[in-house]
């Protein structure tokens, strides 16, 4: 007997893994953070036609209370330490979006003495979105990306020997 | 009324000496200042866009001042103030850009300084935008400003080390652990 047949209407069946990545990808609270131009576009993502919103994103101004951390514009070297500090203030689990050139591999100044070529030198980054700067639908593009990465989450399987070596 | 006319008398008078002393050549410039500090003013010097005039390191401040507040001349404005170097004649260039709101007329001083201690007059006390401009020459050259009320780094961290607008800057190859080995699409490698 299936059980779809055997509950009232008004109940919906899922798995937990499902409910949980649906809940934590529509609801993707990401910092107020910008580095350089790319952060004109990422405003312009979070207005009212590209629309962050609509995916339950909002901005966080604080670390503490963020999913998300976009990195928007060039990173020095200077900012690159401080952009690590706000990473590890992040709560897990947690997300990185590099937008642009310049956070992907230090664009136009990459041969620069003050600028880090990239920010993946200094955190983890899960979507890289190219573009100089990159529209706004590019970004959308990304994020859509990583809801997607982050609905094929498994959280209650239990790590084999492998993995739990690996991960310690 | 009696006021409007005034004032419309005032600006007659303005324009006609602006029209006067727009025409003063930078000689004329370097003749008064010579005539005050002496050997201190160097050449008029012709370079490929404009011509400038070399001023001794430590009569800066004395120069500037006399620019300011000599009526003829009122360079009110301090547009910029950068650094040069060049190590072959061991010497790092200091280049102030002036500008008068009242004449509509730029200048340019230009003030040599040793490249092994470089020590320059601040002139901050004349020009308070001098500060920060300053504090970005003393960040990339090194160049040390006397009489600056607070010469540290601007732009870079405090603990960085060297001063990298110098022609033998040599990039350190990791800040904190983060490798600055950069290999370009172009094959050119730096940061070693």
């Amino acid at each position: 007997m299936s059980l779809v047949n055997s509950v009232p209407e008004m109940v919906l069946t899922t798995k937990v893994d499902q409910l949980l990545n649906w809940t934590r990808k529509s609801s993707l609270w990401y910092m107020l953070f910008g580095l350089a131009c790319c952060a004109i576009e990422l405003m312009q993502t979070g207005g009212p036609r590209a629309d962050l919103d609509r995916f339950g994103m909002a901005p966080r101004a604080t670390p503490r209370t963020s999913d998300l951390m976009i990195v928007a514009g060039t990173l020095t070297l200077k900012m690159a330490l401080r952009t690590k500090l706000l990473y590890e203030q992040m709560p897990e689990p947690k997300y990185v979006v590099s937008m642009g050139s310049c956070s992907n591999c230090g664009g136009l100044f990459q041969l620069a003495y003050s600028v880090c070529d990239g920010v993946d030198k200094v955190i983890p980054v899960d979507v890289y979105v190219p573009g100089c700067p990159p529209r706004p639908e590019a970004l959308t593009d990304g994020l859509i990306l990583l809801q997607k990465k982050m609905s094929e989450e498994k959280w209650l399987v239990r790590p084999s020997a492998e993995e739990a070596a690996l991960l310690s | 009324m009696a006021g409007a006319a005034e004032c419309g008398g005032g600006s007659v008078a303005l324009v006609e000496l602006s029209r006067v002393e727009r025409d003063m050549e930078i000689a004329a410039i370097r003749r008064l200042l010579h005539d005050k500090l002496g050997a201190a003013v160097g050449v008029v010097e012709e370079g490929p866009h404009y011509e400038s005039i070399r001023i001794d390191d430590d009569a800066v401040e004395r120069a500037a001042m006399l620019l300011r507040d000599t009526p003829e001349l009122r360079f009110d404005c301090l547009s910029n103030l950068s650094g040069c170097d060049y190590p072959g004649r061991g010497a790092i260039d200091i280049v102030y850009d002036l500008y008068s709101y009242e004449f509509d007329r730029s200048l340019v001083l230009r003030v040599s300084t040793r490249r092994g201690d470089p020590l320059v007059d601040s002139v901050e006390r004349v020009w308070p935008a001098a500060n920060w401009l300053e504090r970005e020459v003393f960040d990339l050259l090194g160049v040390r400003f006397r009489g600056h009320s607070d010469l540290r780094r601007i732009l870079l961290p405090e603990d960085w080390v060297g001063h990298p607008l110098r022609k033998d800057y040599v990039e350190p190859e990791q800040y904190h652990g983060i490798s600055t080995v950069r290999e370009s699409m172009l094959g050119i490698r730096s940061g070693s």
